[in-house]
């Protein structure tokens, strides 16, 4: 399976994000994530879209849950590499709202 | 004369994927434009994700998925023989979900009713979900 990549820099978690984001992955990428913010040596978490083709309701979940965990640590959601099918997705779900 | 696709599958969110290319696969003699692609990607997507969350609750399962096309429209549905809805009209809700603690968004129907022209939902507790869904293809230059 396609692996998801974290770095980290400064105080802020990078998701390198997979092709697809979807039900599949997701469980996956949140445990993850969650260990480094919990770890407290995170406080924003940057979801990189550069590889992403595809994403469904279920990473859209994933990046509100993440929103929630970090928001009361005055951490802030980041999007890059947003591109075409995604963004229309990310558009529809309200979520730029949100973050 | 109507052209068919038949897949069962597994309860395994590797299927998800698997369900997705099938479908795309299959309304490419459509010729539709890639955004009609990402639409029908998007709405299999969810309703094959509800089926293994919701419909068997990620227990075992087998997933029925169909898909016809009839002149320009595709229909495609997504069986599960699971525990059903026992609210379709709640469950249809914007940002509604059984299992927030799971991180469902609740936009699974949304996304299906924004990305498909008609979504039918057939469910019985105990018995099960079909849902079904219809979408138009405009397709781009012919």
């Amino acid at each position: 399976m396609e692996q998801v990549e974290y770095e980290i820099l400064d105080e802020t978690l990078k998701v390198i994000l997979p092709s697809e984001v979807d039900h599949c992955n997701t469980v996956g990428i949140r445990k993850e994530a969650d260990k480094h913010i919990y770890s407290g040596r995170v406080k924003n978490v940057e979801f990189d879209f550069t590889n992403t083709k595809f994403m469904d309701s279920s990473g859209i979940g994933m990046i509100m849950g993440r929103h929630k965990l970090i928001k009361p640590l005055g951490g802030k959601i980041i999007l890059t590499g947003v591109k075409d099918n995604v963004e229309r997705i990310i558009n529809v779900s309200g979520l730029y709202k949100l973050i | 004369m109507e052209d068919i696709l038949k897949i069962e599958m597994g309860c395994k969110p590797e299927n998800e994927g698997l369900a997705r290319i099938a479908i795309a696969t299959f309304m490419v003699r459509l010729n539709p434009t890639l955004e009609e692609i990402n639409d029908v990607k998007t709405a299999v997507s969810e309703a094959v994700t509800n089926a293994i969350v919701h419909g068997y609750e990620d227990k075992e399962g087998i997933i029925y998925l169909k898909a016809m096309i009839e002149e320009n429209k595709i229909e495609i549905s997504v069986k599960d023989e699971g525990v059903g809805i026992s609210n379709v009209k709640q469950a249809r809700e914007p940002l509604y979900t059984t299992k927030p603690e799971e991180e469902r968004s609740g936009m699974g129907f949304t996304f299906m009713e924004i990305f498909m022209d008609e979504v039918h939902i057939d469910s019985k507790v105990g018995k099960g979900t079909e849902i079904r869904m219809i979408k138009k293809i405009v397709g781009g230059d012919k």
